[in-house]
């Protein structure tokens, strides 16, 4: 890899991927259904794919991965959370790949460094945006149920969507213009679903919003933990 | 949750163009539009597939075991029946 490798952003962007790679893995053995627990392993194995190229253009892989200390992370804060219910998932699925497939169709359409991996992602990508809208649709407009889920997952996780947008050093792109094409985007499959669109805060003081400073979550801690011990337990082991 | 309110989907899946589609396997959905994504996801993720059909299997009427004979047996003491008298072709290598 050449020097130009602007690290910052290849760290966040690797562990943005990783981090959610590792949420959607967990859903396995435990989806609700056969082919949905396939359709996330996929999305998940798809994540992974684009981690392992982000994280080896800033150093060695395995070692970013397994042996970093959670503040070390530069991962957004949205991708740590929870799974919580399957609507939980759907609304972090939703507002993450519209966001993340707004990125690499800029980064794709640039020359930059990115731009490789961004044009392989962005089709990867394109895919998790349909899988989410349209089961945000279908849940949304579902039941009573399922509506009240997915009006509780689009609240809690509103607050953490605001740092999707923060300059990170490395990253040429427009995030205000990525903003309003995202609030565009997610407004509306929202409003198809017959959901509210929340109106909390998105960034500020009350919010969250430092996963890119390496200040995360309560739950992260614990994931990592489970991420990593096997490879802390026998290091240097491969298949 | 469980899948039983679902109904099942059979998939077709034509491998590349020029073959016809063939069956792929079954799976459930809540609708056409997911039954095509779960038969993606399932069938054709390592390039298995250039197109795919999903038919309600509920949509489908199958010949009984009980009439095999009837519907099967007489064709296998007719060989001209059968096209094993051509040559295919060179160059031809779906017929």
């Amino acid at each position: 890899m050449t020097a130009t490798v602007p690290t910052t952003a290849a760290l966040a962007l690797g562990d943005d991927a990783l981090v959610l790679s590792h949420r959607l893995g967990e859903w396995a053995g435990h989806a609700p259904v056969l082919e949905e627990e396939v359709a996330l392993a996929n999305i998940a194995l798809d994540l992974l794919g684009q981690a392992r190229a982000l994280l080896s253009m800033a150093g060695d892989e395995d070692e970013l991965a397994y042996l970093r200390e959670e503040r070390a992370f530069r991962n957004l804060q949205l991708v740590e959370q929870p799974n919580g219910d399957f609507a939980h998932t759907i609304v972090r699925q939703l507002y993450f790949s519209v966001h993340q497939h707004l990125l690499y169709t800029e980064l794709a359409a640039g020359d930059g460094p990115f731009a490789p991996l961004a044009a392989k992602a962005v089709k990867e990508v394109a895919y998790h945006r349909d899988h989410a809208e349209q089961w945000t649709l279908r849940l949304g407009d579902g039941t009573e149920v399922s509506h009240d889920r997915m009006t509780r997952a689009c609240d809690a996780l509103w607050r953490f969507t605001g740092e999707m947008f923060q300059p990170v050093a490395g990253l040429d792109t427009d995030g205000a213009a990525m903003e309003a094409a995202w609030l565009e985007s997610v407004g509306d499959v929202l409003r198809r679903a017959t959901l509210t669109v929340p109106e909390g805060p998105r960034g500020g003081a009350w919010s969250a919003g430092a996963g890119r400073q390496g200040l995360h979550t309560e739950p992260f801690g614990r994931m990592l933990a489970e991420m990593q011990h096997l490879h802390r337990s026998h290091p240097g082991a491969s298949w | 949750m469980t899948d039983t309110d679902w109904p099942l989907w059979e998939v077709f899946v034509r491998s590349r163009r020029g073959l016809s589609h063939t069956h792929a396997g079954s799976l459930h959905a809540p609708d056409a539009e997911l039954a095509l994504r779960n038969a993606r996801d399932l069938y054709t993720r390592r390039g298995e597939g250039v197109s795919i059909w999903v038919v309600p299997a509920a949509a489908i009427t199958a010949s009984s075991p009980d009439e095999k004979d009837p519907f099967f047996a007489p064709a296998a003491d007719k060989p001209y029946r059968h096209p094993t008298f051509y040559e295919i072709p060179e160059g031809v290598k779906h017929l």
